[in-house]
């Protein structure tokens, strides 16, 4: 049972209290650049999703089975992005074989995700809290989960900003960053959630 | 092309926060304090600066299709080295910035530059942009950092700046001063570049 709630405590941390965007600053990025619409970042969070939970477990395994076993955990930043960019492309390959229709959504937003730090970020904060197999697979997906949560607000934001009347000097970036600032704010309320 | 133009244009031309609006998350999330944004601007510096000598060397003999995963090879190669003299000669400031240190490697800065400049002009070019790039972001991180240090802690580079009497806008240290400081600055600096230009319209 304990574990249990310590896999929920995780799921919890990783979507709300830690979000990945608001308060960890990993991939901001792509929350910066394709927020414009709700249906793209939509798209953008379903790819980052699927990619994350995946290299959560790939990382997991490359770390322990490979790394370890030689004693070359110095080479973990070279490993994981090599591994991180070599998964990237695989998915978009079959992706693009197995499903046209999802290709089509996704394909823009795949390559991007490989220079996208939220993922690499991931699987380094995987290791470094000795996070098992499940609670590493559950820590990507919830990570995941908050990074889409973010963006689909943030572009829902956006979306009406572009019809009001902004200061000529705000406009674009500096309205962006002040919007998400706020939206920061709000997610700080989350702070006490967890112990 | 003078060295000097290629410096001059990394550090104010094309500022990469400022300008190229690049490298957003270890902008934001270390410059909780100035020394934390200096330290990471140097240690970005050296990995861009590097990394763009070694492309640019190696510009005509990596096949164009595995360019990408080329130059993400030798930038983490830099990453790994700056982390390891880090953790071993200022081992304070390799836990303050944690993370993003190997998050260097993902920094898109780094692979805009090589990508832009090392694999199109000669090895002397490429180096000095890394600098200037590199010195552009640094002065960059240092700007946000004190504003939030004095800000949020009352303090600069670790001096106290106040009396006992001041009261530190905690918010300034945590995430949202990150995203209000660098969204406030930015305006200002469009606004400044606004009236430049208009003064410049109206000499002509």
């Amino acid at each position: 049972m304990e574990y249990f709630s310590k896999i929920f405590l995780i799921l919890l941390s990783s979507i709300l209290v830690n979000n990945f965007i608001m308060s960890r600053f990993l991939g901001i990025c792509p929350f910066l650049g394709v927020s414009k619409r709700v249906s793209t970042a939509l798209g953008m969070g379903a790819a980052v999703t699927f990619v994350m939970a995946m290299a959560s477990v790939i990382t997991y395994l490359a770390h322990y089975f490979i790394l370890v076993p030689m004693e070359m955990e110095y080479m973990q930043t070279l490993a994981f992005i090599l591994i991180i960019a070599a998964l990237v492309q695989f998915v978009e390959m079959v992706i693009q074989k197995m499903s046209p229709s999802l290709y089509q959504a996704l394909g823009v937003y795949l390559p991007l995700i490989t220079t996208n730090c939220a993922v690499l970020g991931v699987a380094i904060l995987n290791i470094e809290e000795k996070f098992d197999l499940f609670q590493t697979l559950v820590n990507g997906i919830g990570g995941a989960l908050g990074f889409t949560l973010a963006i689909v607000l943030f572009a829902g934001i956006r979306e009406r900003l572009e019809t009001s009347d902004i200061p000529e000097p705000f406009k674009g970036f500096p309205i962006a960053m002040i919007t998400a600032g706020l939206m920061s704010v709000a997610f700080l309320g989350f702070q006490g959630l967890i112990k | 092309m003078k060295v000097k133009d290629v410096l001059i244009n990394g550090i104010i031309k094309e500022n990469p926060t400022f300008r190229l609006v690049l490298g957003m998350c270890p902008t934001l999330a270390v410059t909780t304090a100035a020394i934390n944004g200096v330290a990471m601007g140097l240690a970005v510096t050296f990995v861009l600066a590097a990394s763009n000598l070694v492309i640019s060397l190696l510009r005509n003999f990596i096949p164009d299709k595995v360019r990408i995963p080329a130059f993400v090879v030798v930038i983490a190669a830099f990453v790994t080295i700056v982390g390891m003299l880090m953790e071993a000669f200022v081992p304070n400031l390799y836990d303050a910035l944690g993370l993003f240190i190997p998050l260097i490697v993902v920094n898109c800065i780094i692979l805009a530059r090589a990508e832009s400049f090392a694999s199109k002009y000669n090895p002397f070019y490429s180096f000095f942009d890394g600098i200037g790039m590199g010195l552009g972001f640094t002065a960059a991180l240092t700007i946000l950092g004190i504003i939030r240090e004095i800000l949020g802690a009352g303090t600069i580079f670790g001096a106290s700046l106040f009396a006992q009497s001041f009261e530190p806008a905690i918010i300034m240290i945590l995430p949202p001063g990150a995203f209000i400081t660098l969204g406030l600055l930015l305006a200002l600096l469009n606004k400044l570049d606004q009236k430049w230009q208009q003064k410049q319209a109206k000499q002509v």
